[in-house]
This record gives C-alpha cells, sequence and structure tokens, in this order.
C-alpha cells in the first residue's frame, strides 16, 4: 500500500505527476460520459470550477466538504498504513455523529468551551469503537476486514434508524429527528466568528471543524512518521513477520490502528452533527466514508495529498451541485461518476501509466548520460 | 562406406547464449553440450547465470543471442510449452503444486485430455501407474499433495515432467530441502531415468553432490562458463577454485576461545510448528561467553524454528530456556522479542529480507527496528530523527556500507551490505547474546571475510555466540564447538579441533553417533 | 398442520424469491474468486445490469433484450475489473468498490439523462417484465392434497429463478468436472504451477471474470425485469455485499453457498413477517433488528464462530512472473 518502487523515477514523478495523470485520465472519461449525454465536457469543467472556488459562498461550502473528506481521508490512510483496508468510514462517521450529539443532547447545562472539546472526544470514541470490533475480529480471528467493516456499516444504519427512530426522535414530530441542540453546544459558524472580527465573508456551512482538520492532519503526520508507535504500525503494514522480529505485536498494532481509523471517521460527526445540523438526523453521511477512500488513493495515504485531494473533492461536490443547476440533463449522481472514476484509475489503475513515464525518465537519463 | 563413427548428437547443445537484464550480463556467450544419456552439473556462486541459463532453456526467457540445439536440431524455444514439445522438463527449485489437488489432478493439470474430465483421467492414470513402477517414484497417485512430504513433493515434479514426455530433466538446486535419506532416493531415480536413456541437468552449488552423481560438470562464473570436465578426472577444491576465480580463503584466522560463565542454557527444548507438528524435539545445549557454538544441519532440521524460539518469536512446546540464569522461555509462555533485547539478546535473522529489515523503508528506519522506543532515538513523544540519522551514518562507516547512504531504500542494498547493516543494529546494543543464522547466504566474499571477522571480534571481547549455517566451511571456520541437528534433535557434538567434514557430514545425514 | 402448511410454503416462496439474485451473485463470485480474483464488486455489476435491463426492457418491449443488455453491462464491468486486476496488477479490493461507486452514480444518471424520471426507468408493463411460468402439470396437480400445494408453489415462478436454481448444478459441474473448472480452480490456488504447466493465467482469469459477468448480468435483470418492474436508485440495497457474504459462509463451494443464500434470504423473509409481532420476553422486536439479521451473521461467521473459512491460498494477489 505504501509508495511504489523509488528507483524507477525521481520522487516528484512517484508523488505528484503519475496521480496527476490518473486523475486526469479520470476526467477525460467523466467528459466523455458527460458528451454521451449531450452535454458540453468542457462547459461543465467550466461550471464545476466556478461553483465550487468562483465566490465566497462557493468556496465556503467546498471547505465544508473538504473537512469531511479529510476525516475520513485520514481514517483510511492511516489503515492502509497499517496493512488494512478500512471500508467502515460511513459507519463509523454515523456513530461519530451519535457520539457528538448525544453530548450536545445531554450536556448542554456545561459551559461551550467544555462541550464542544467533549463532544469531540465523543465522535472520536464512538467512531474508534465502531471500528474496534472489525479491527479485533481481523487480529485475532482472521476475519477479513473488508467485509466486516461492510457489515458494520449497514449494521450502523440499522442502529442509527432505530434509535432515531424509536428512541431519540423529539416527542409530536413526524420525521425522525431529534430535537434541536442548545445553541451553546454549536460548533461556531467561520462566517459568524469571522463577522464578531469585523470581517464579512459569505454565509455558508463553514466552521471551526476546518481547523480542527488542519490540527488533527499535522497530529497525524507526527504520528505516522515522527513517533515510535507511528513506526511500529507502518512496519506492520510493510512487512509483519518484521515486525515481530522487532518486538512489534501486530494484533496490537491492527486494533489500535483500527481504533484511531474510527476515531478520525467520527469526526465528521463533529463537522455535520456539531456544526452544521445542530440536531440528529438520518443518513448525514452521504458517501462520506467512500469518498474518504479515494481520497486516501489520490493523496497517497499522506496528510499533504489528502488535505489536496480533499479539497478537490470538495470542489467537486460543491461544482457538481451548481452543475445540476445548470445543465439540465444532469443529476448531481454526475460527482459519484466521478468520484468512482477517480478511485478507479488513482486506485485500481494506479500502475497503468507507470512503466511509460518510467520509461521516459529512463530515455532522458541515457540522453543525459550520453550527452 | 564410411568409417567415421556416427555418434548420437548432443542432448542438449547450447551455442553463444548471451542474455542481458539491464546493465546486468547474466549470460556471456555460453556454449555448452551435455550428451545423451549423461547426469551434468552445473555449478556456480549465486549469479553465476546457471539459473538464467536454465531457465532460456526451458522457455522462461528469449536470450538475446545464441542457438538451442535439442537432440541435433535447431529448436526454437520461445515458452516453455515450446521446451515441453522438445522433451525438455523442469524441476524447480519452489514447486509448483497445488495442495488441494491429488497427485494426478496435478500431473494433468495443463494435458487433461479434454475439455471435460472423466475420460482423460483414466486414461493418465493408467499412464502414471506405469510411470511410476518404471522410475520407482514410490507414489501414491490419489494423495493429496498438501499431506505429503518434500521428498514425495519434488517426485511428483519428477513424475509431472515424465508423463509429459521429457527426455531431458533439469533439476534446480534439487536437495536444498531434502534430507540425506530422500537426496539419496532422488539420485537413485537419477540414475534409473539415466539407464533408460533420460539425460538430467543438475543445476547446484553442493560439489559433494556433483561429485557424488554427475558424469560431468560445466562450471560457470560471473554469466561465462569457466570449463566443462569429466567429474572422474577434478574434484571439489579444483571446482571451487574455478566457481570462485582464485584459491579460496576458506578459514578466517583466529585464536582458541576462552569460554566464562554460562549465558544461554537450552533444556529439553520442544518447538511446534504452525500445524502442530515437532520440530524441535528435545534440545539441550549451552552457549558461553566468549565462544561460539556452531549448529550445522541440512535446512529444514529444526534449526530455524529453534532460533525463532530463543529469539522469542515462537513459544515452545515444552522445555526451558536461560539467559543469564533467569528463565526467558517454558512450555507455553516466553518472553517477548522486546523484552529479550531488554536482557541483553541480540537475533540476526536468517531471512533478512523477510525479516530482518523492511525492504522499503530508508535504511536509517530499518536500523532502528526493534529499538524504535530507545532513548537515543527519541526526544519525548517524538523519535530524534536527526540523531538517528546520524547514527545510522556512523555505523555504515564503521562496517564498511556501501553506499554510505542512511536515506536509500533498504532494498536497494547490496545483500552484502544489507546483512551488515543488521549485523551494525544488533550488534550497537551491546548484547551479551548473539543469535546468528546463515549469517552469510546471499553475501558476496568481501562481505564474508568482513562479517566473519567481525563475528570473532564479538567472542573475542567476550560475547556469546550462537550461530547456526548450513555452511560446513562457515561453521568449521568460526565455531568453537559444533552441534549438529537432524530431523529436529541434537545428534553430535564435537569440538572444533577434532571436526572436519567427513564427520559432520556423516552426523547431518543421521548416520553416526558421537559422544 | 393445516394453518402450518401455507404458512410454511409462504415463506419459502418469499426466501425463494428474496435468494434468487444472491445465488446468482454468489456464484458468480464464486468464478472470480476462485480463481484468486478478489470481488467486491458485485453490487455494482448488478446495479448496471438491473438498470441495463430495466432500460432496454422499457424500450424495446421484450425483457429478453433487457436481460442480453444486461448480461452485456455486467460482462463488461467485469471486464474492466480485469483490466485493472490482471492486466495492470491493481488492488482487486478497490478496483472493486470503484465499479460499485461508479455504477452508483452512473445508473442514476444514465436514467435521468434518458428517461427523465427523477433517476429510475420507467414502470414495465406485464409484457415487458419476466412473467410467471407454469410448470407441466400444475393443472393436473393442482387438486392434490399436499403435494399438489407444494407443487403450486414450486411452480409459477419467473423463468429467471428456474435459471438461477439450474445455475447450481451447472456450476457445481463446470467447477468440478470440466477441464476449464480444474484449470480455474488450480490458478486460485498457485498460479505459478498453472503457469509453468503452459496455460496462461491472465487468459484463465479473464475467462472466470466472463462467467462472472454472465452470472450477474442474469442477477441484476432479475431485480429490475422480473422481481421488481423498473430500475430505482440504490435498488441493489447490498445484496452484493450479502452475496460476496453467502459466498464465504458457503466457503466457495456451490451448495453450501446455495444454502447460504437460502439461509439469508430466509431472515430477510422473516423481518418483513415479524413485524409488529411480540416476542415473548423482549416485547416487540424493531424492524432493524431483524434487518439487521444477515449481517450480524455474517460478521458472526467471519468472527470463526461457525467454523473457519479456508479461502483459495492466492486470492487477492496479482500474478506477477517470478523471473
Amino acid at each position: 500500500m505504501a509508495g511504489g518502487s523509488t528507483r524507477d523515477m525521481p520522487r516528484w514523478a512517484d508523488l505528484v505527476l503519475l496521480p496527476a495523470l490518473n486523475l486526469a485520465s479520470a476526467l477525460v472519461v467523466a467528459g466523455a460520459v458527460i458528451a454521451i449525454l449531450g452535454e458540453n465536457p468542457l462547459k461543465a469543467l467550466g461550471l464545476l470550477i466556478y461553483g465550487s472556488l468562483g465566490y465566497g459562498e462557493a468556496v465556503g461550502f467546498t471547505l465544508y466538504y473538504a473537512t469531511n473528506f479529510v476525516f475520513t481521508g485520514l481514517a483510511v490512510a492511516v489503515a492502509f498504513h497499517a496493512g488494512l483496508f478500512n471500508i467502515g468510514g460511513e459507519g463509523q462517521a454515523y456513530l461519530g455523529g451519535l457520539g457528538a450529539g448525544l453530548v450536545c443532547l445531554f450536556m448542554g447545562f456545561l459551559p461551550g468551551i467544555l462541550v464542544v472539546p467533549l463532544g469531540v472526544l465523543a465522535a472520536a470514541l464512538f467512531g474508534a469503537a465502531w471500528a474496534y470490533v472489525p479491527g479485533y475480529l481481523q487480529a485475532r480471528r482472521g476475519s477479513h476486514i473488508v467485509i466486516t467493516t461492510i457489515m458494520f456499516n449497514f449494521l450502523a444504519a440499522a442502529l442509527m434508524t432505530h434509535l432515531m427512530v424509536n428512541v431519540l426522535i423529539k416527542p409530536g414530530q413526524q420525521s425522525p429527528e431529534s430535537r434541536e441542540f442548545d445553541p451553546g453546544t454549536w460548533m461556531p459558524f467561520v462566517h459568524e466568528l469571522a463577522a464578531k472580527a469585523g470581517i464579512v465573508m459569505a454565509k455558508s456551512p463553514l466552521n471551526l471543524s476546518v481547523l480542527l482538520a488542519a490540527a488533527v492532519s499535522a497530529a497525524v503526520w507526527a504520528f505516522l512518521w515522527r513517533t515510535r508507535w507511528g513506526y511500529a504500525l507502518r512496519v506492520v503494514g510493510l512487512n509483519e513477520t518484521a515486525a515481530v522480529y522487532g518486538g512489534i505485536a501486530p494484533d496490537r498494532v491492527i486494533v489500535g490502528a483500527m481504533a484511531l481509523s474510527g476515531a478520525l471517521a467520527g469526526l465528521v460527526g463533529v463537522n455535520e452533527i456539531m456544526g452544521v445540523q445542530h440536531r440528529l438526523i438520518l443518513n448525514f453521511t452521504g458517501g462520506v466514508g467512500y469518498v474518504g477512500i479515494a481520497v486516501a488513493l489520490m493523496g497517497r495515504n499522506h496528510p499533504v495529498g489528502i488535505a489536496l485531494a480533499a479539497l478537490l473533492f470538495g470542489a467537486l461536490y460543491q461544482g457538481g451541485a451548481e452543475l445540476s443547476f445548470d445543465m439540465p440533463r444532469l443529476t448531481k449522481e454526475v460527482v459519484v461518476v466521478i468520484q468512482g472514476l477517480v478511485i478507479l484509475f488513482c486506485g485500481a489503475f494506479e500502475a497503468m501509466f507507470r512503466p511509460w513515464v518510467a520509461a521516459l525518465f529512463r530515455r532522458r537519463a541515457h540522453a543525459a548520460a550520453a550527452a | 562406406m564410411t568409417a567415421s563413427a556416427t555418434a548420437a548428437p548432443p542432448a542438449i547443445e547450447l551455442r553463444g547464449i548471451d542474455k542481458r537484464f539491464g546493465p546486468v550480463h547474466a549470460n556471456r556467450a555460453v556454449s555448452l553440450s551435455v550428451p545423451a544419456g549423461t547426469i551434468h552439473g552445473i555449478v556456480g556462486e549465486n549469479g553465476a547465470g546457471k539459473s538464467t541459463l536454465m531457465s532460456i532453456l526451458y522457455g522462461y526467457y528469449q536470450a538475446d543471442a545464441g542457438e538451442i540445439w535439442v537432440a541435433g536440431k535447431l529448436t526454437r524455444i520461445d515458452d516453455p510449452g515450446d521446451a515441453i514439445a522438445a522433451g525438455i522438463g523442469m524441476v524447480h527449485q519452489h514447486f509448483m503444486l497445488v495442495d488441494t489437488f491429488t497427485v494426478l489432478e496435478n500431473v494433468v493439470l495443463g494435458v487433461e485430455g479434454g475439455a471435460l474430465l472423466r475420460g482423460g483421467m483414466d486414461k493418465a492414470r493408467a499412464e502414471l501407474r506405469r510411470l511410476e513402477r518404471e522410475y520407482k517414484l514410490e507414489v501414491n497417485i490419489d494423495a493429496v499433495v498438501g499431506d505429503l512430504s518434500v521428498g514425495l513433493r519434488q517426485r511428483i515434479e519428477i513424475l509431472k515432467a515424465l508423463y509429459r514426455g521429457a527426455n531431458v530433466l533439469i533439476l534446480d538446486e534439487p536437495t536444498g530441502v531434502l534430507t540425506p535419506a530422500e537426496a539419496d532416493h532422488l539420485f537413485r531415480i537419477l540414475r534409473v531415468l539415466k539407464d533408460e536413456g533420460k539425460t538430467a541437468i543438475l543445476i547446484t552449488h553442493k560439489l559433494r553432490e556433483v561429485m557424488a552423481a554427475t558424469d560431468n560438470v560445466t562450471v560457470m562464473r560471473r554469466g561465462a562458463v569457466v570449463g566443462t570436465v569429466r567429474t572422474a578426472d577434478t574434484n571439489p577444491e579444483q571446482l571451487a577454485e574455478m566457481m570462485v576465480g582464485r584459491k579460496v580463503l576458506l578459514r578466517v584466522e583466529r585464536h582458541a576461545a576462552t569460554p566464562g560463565r554460562t549465558v544461554l542454557e537450552v533444556e529439553n527444548l520442544k518447538v511446534a510448528d504452525g500445524q502442530g507438528v515437532e520440530r524441535v524435539k528435545g534440545v539441550s545445549f549451552q552457549v558461553r561467553a566468549g565462544e561460539i557454538v556452531g549448529i550445522a544441519g541440512v535446512a529444514g532440521n529444526g534449526q530455524s524454528e529453534l532460533i525463532e524460539t530463543l529469539a522469542g518469536m515462537r513459544a515452545p512446546a515444552g522445555g526451558r530456556v536461560l539467559l543469564n540464569g533467569r528463565e526467558v522461555a517454558a512450555a507455553g509462555r516466553h518472553l517477548s522479542p522486546r523484552a529479550l533485547r531488554e536482557r541483553k539478546l541480540a537475533h540476526i535473522p536468517e531471512d533478512r529480507l523477510r525479516m530482518g529489515l523492511v525492504a522499503p523503508f530508508a535504511a536509517h528506519d530499518s536500523a532502528i527496528l526493534g529499538q524504535q522506543g530507545r532513548s537515543i532515538y527519541n526526544r519525548g513523544l517524538l523519535l530524534d530523527r536527526r540523531a538517528i540519522v546520524a547514527a545510522c551514518t556512523e555505523a555504515m562507516r564503521r562496517y564498511d556500507v556501501r553506499p554510505t547512504e542512511p536515506k536509500l531504500a533498504s532494498i536497494n542494498f547490496s545483500g552484502g551490505n544489507q546483512q551488515k547493516i543488521v549485523l551494525a543494529r544488533e550488534i550497537e546494543v551491546d548484547p551479551d547474546l548473539l543469535l546468528v543464522g546463515q549469517p552469510t547466504r546471499g553475501v558476496d566474499i568481501g562481505a564474508i571475510e568482513f562479517i566473519h571477522r567481525r563475528l570473532l571480534q564479538l567472542r573475542d571481547a567476550g560475547k556469546a555466540i550462537l550461530l547456526i549455517s548450513v555452511e560446513l566451511d562457515e561453521i568449521l571456520g568460526l565455531a568453537d564447538r559444533i552441534l549438529v541437528m537432524n530431523e529436529g534433535r541434537v545428534v553430535g557434538e564435537l569440538a572444533a579441533a577434532e571436526a572436519d567434514e567427513n564427520k559432520l557430514g556423516l552426523l547431518m545425514a543421521g548416520i553416526a553417533k558421537a559422544a | 398442520m393445516g394453518e402450518m402448511l401455507p404458512l410454511v410454503l409462504t415463506m419459502i416462496d418469499a426466501t425463494v424469491r428474496v435468494a434468487t439474485p444472491l445465488v446468482l451473485a454468489a456464484l458468480a463470485g464464486l468464478f472470480s474468486e476462485r480463481s484468486g480474483v478478489v470481488d467486491v464488486g458485485l453490487e455494482g455489476k448488478m446495479l448496471g445490469a438491473a438498470f441495463f435491463a430495466a432500460a432496454v426492457a422499457s424500450v424495446t418491449g421484450s425483457p429478453w433484450l433487457g436481460l442480453l443488455a444486461a448480461i452485456a453491462a455486467a460482462t463488461a464491468l467485469a471486464m474492466v475489473h480485469g483490466l485493472a486486476c490482471i492486466t495492470f496488477n491493481g488492488n482487486q479490493v478497490v478496483s472493486g468498490m470503484a465499479l460499485n461507486i461508479l455504477m452508483a452514480g452512473l445508473a442514476p444518471t444514465l436514467a435521468f439523462a434518458w428517461f427523465r424520471e427523477g433517476g429510475q426507468t420507467p414502470l414495465l408493463g406485464p409484457g415487458q417484465r419476466f412473467a410467471a411460468i407454469n410448470l407441466p402439470f400444475a393443472d393436473a396437480l393442482a387438486q392434490v392434497p399436499v403435494l399438489g400445494e407444494i407443487y403450486g408453489r414450486i411452480t409459477g415462478h419467473n423463468v429467471l429463478v428456474y435459471i438461477a436454481a439450474l445455475s447450481v448444478p451447472a456450476v457445481a459441474f463446470v467447477i468440478y468436472r470440466t477441464r476449464f473448472g480444474l484449470r480455474l480452480r488450480a490458478v486460485g490456488e498457485n498460479p505459478s504451477a498453472v503457469d509453468t504447466a503452459g496455460i496462461f493465467v491472465g487468459a484463465l482469469r479473464y475467462r472466470a471474470l466472463l462467467c462472472n459477468g454472465v452470472l450477474c448480468g442474469v442477477a441484476g435483470a432479475y431485480l429490475s425485469t422480473a422481481h421488481g418492474a423498473a430500475f430505482v436508485r440504490d435498488m441493489t440495497a447490498g445484496k452484493g455485499y450479502l452475496a460476496l457474504a453467502a459466498l464465504i459462509f458457503g466457503k466457495w463451494k456451490p451448495v453450501p453457498t446455495l444454502l447460504a443464500c437460502l439461509l439469508f434470504a430466509f431472515t430477510d423473509a422473516l423481518q418483513a413477517r415479524l413485524q409488529g409481532v411480540s416476542v415473548p420476553g423482549i416485547g416487540q422486536v424493531p424492524v432493524q433488528a431483524i434487518q439487521a439479521m444477515p449481517y450480524v451473521l455474517t460478521v458472526l461467521l467471519l468472527a470463526g464462530f461457525v467454523g473457519r473459512a479456508m479461502a483459495p491460498k492466492a486470492i487477492g494477489v496479482p500474478y506477477v512472473k517470478e523471473r
């Protein structure tokens, strides 16, 4: 899962050029689909770019979406580094939202400065717990983590539906939602904070969770590449026998990595529930776990790459919504198509361009040597 | 009427075979001739090009230049199918068998005799029975392969080749995984094959076997043929010299040992493998400070399980292990590798890429494997990268690792340099006991001498070293006391002064018992 | 006994209807996984097949043409999966997930673009779907007590159900009694052995994926043109993953997989019956708990509480010639 051979091309080609080529391929195919449907792909691209970055509100939305994708992207990446494929981001994010929501519902009496961190903690803990069981089963019983995490996504949906419909629903209401949280428990909106500082910003769902995402990204980077526990995690992912030899217990690392992964995915709950919805609802995750896979793959499982990929997908989501307004033949599912194509090209067809790029560099090296 | 003799053409003739892999010139205009009805050995060190040559003969690769003549006819071999059609069969080093299939199913795979299995299988069964009897292979056709021993599996490979009409059989390092008894059985079969007019080509680096089993030997060195001789006309020393190109210094100078206190005590140790089969059947010995104890034996007689248990990577099924007088392993419980390291144990593993290094990691990251928690490598919660890189650079300088570049990926170092990185790391923490497995496997001669010298230095500095090696020369050159393992037991113990290849060879074959 | 039989038969009926797509998809997965290629993309292929079946059936008026289109679509996706996994040695799980996500987006997009009904296809009329078929002697046996009732339930399904039932022995025959099946099983255990026997590993795996595509096509067509009457967004609702779970439950063997599919389908039929019913001691069982049962069962199986599943040895590892 970690990077490929470091010998056949310079690092920048490996980390930037190849992903760019893969992304370009995905967009070309998406463009072809759009063209087949009778719309102009270049116009679509333009609308996408304008709709995501062209005005203040759009940028806010883009960053708000990107926040979620950073969390799930990091979740998938951390698990990848331990050699695990965590597809359960969807369910873990769902449970994270539950954790944050419960704190907001029942601890609203505490001052905001306490509730918000507690909510974050609860979101992380609930997400971690939901990933812990598949991790434990993989480590101790050899249960394939891909299948168990998918199953747990469905279980999360069933659990949340039951809780929302039967337990947490606001009394006297038809739709399965909880009551609204007290404003003191909300994660502040960026535009509101900016207003207090005298800066005028367009209204958008962007909230302080974006700062949390940035902080968490830095923390994950430091953890993986600058601590002994991150080191142990990467060894387990690359060579389990060497890990045992080196005194590292793969079982514990696998469980720990999954728990960390789940905690990261759970933070989506902070952004969505505490930051935007301000009440518990169903299906607030909307595929964020699966986008996380695309983001991690595109970002080569590195926080910097993930941040960039998350921004890209945030732009896609926001732009995609605009797109379906202005192009009547397209639905917002077009974004899902692009997402699938990105995963396909950056993940499954990852090696497709590698031989050509490597050959290109080899020829240049030969020419340079001969000159 | 001409008087010229019409001798049978050679079974295989290679003319001017040349092959490059990028910058590596694996075969340099190789020409050799294998007479029909003989057993022909091809010997050479690792990287001499013998495996590449046979791969070309079997169609895995195509030569860049040169010709292949089979039974006097110029033959084009582009893939294994062509080789098989030309009557060439190959018995690989790693068996190409499907464990869940029976012997019959494995043999017919690829030549099933029809889209529906029923008819073809019955015909195959009859033919296989005939072959099995004719060549005395002693294989039960309906046995499931996964249940069979290594020696039996190899005979299935031979059966596969014969079933497809092989006249020439290529065997690639066939005895590496066999017990001496199984190796003898193999050579008996080869002689039967020879009597029936078949030809066998034996790729090996074991000079003793070449002397015992072959009619002719071709020696290769660095991609080229050094010479072909009749086995009866040569001896192992001459072959070794041809292989290496200079008089091989088989022994490094050393003085007598002065052993001190007992560091490692192994009492009746029993170890079972993943399937519950007992691999170490009650082994007892000690290793004292200032001595090197060598464990000799053919691979697969329990040595790997032994060393992994002593290193804390496996749990014993019975017996005890004491390190510096304190129990560190007993039936069902044992200290972890990390705890053992804290107790001054170091482990240089048999397979450095599988265990001792993390291939994609930079050298400085591999250099802290098992030691990532040490205070010199950490500053608070974070790893001290500068200290790690500095320590690695220093170690590389001291152990002559080339290139002296800590940031280079571990996999990109040569075998010898990789081994030196592992050595540097393990010795760095000043252990009391060093467990060393196959320290010079896949290592070039220069590095071998370096490593041997280093181990002797450690011994002289008062460390206890347990050395496990399949190379008798290495054991004889380094060990002060030699134990021989066979079938999971220690079958003999000799002091260095009284040990020689013959006595050890006999013990390894499970024949003699020494007091 | 009098009221039991109709209830049992109704349950069996419902089980069979729900099990059909599972069986077809699981057998599709069997071909792929036994050859060494992980297939988590059953969901996407079924969804794509369901869409194209309904779309073509709606436009041409023939469910058989729809079936053909479904098979073509699923096979095309399987070939893409093969390209990624076999030719480019990509990550097989990622490829499967990518196809799932891709189809989840592409199917409603195409549906909307071509039919303008908010992401679904037009409702299919009677001639445009697979209708119930009466097996021979249905009328004659109808009057016979017990036997007649039982036979009455066996007959009257649509043709795809019978195809699914027949596919089990057919697949078993292919896997265990043909040359193709022998080689397929071999390549999933030890591709090197197959390679050295002179058989092309890649071509063999592509053929396995071809079988996979055909079966997925039938499964998807069943959903939209036999069981249902249109393609609806997300209509597979996790059946692809359930089929994969059933395959694992069935240890990659045809008959045990069939039984696993029936078991999972049974829980689905059960949850419809148990809604609103009070279980002594627990009270009313929430619907979601019963809906979750197949997933819980799968996790329990994977946790080893229902026996160990030995996957084909070479599964998930791209075959690279080791030379």
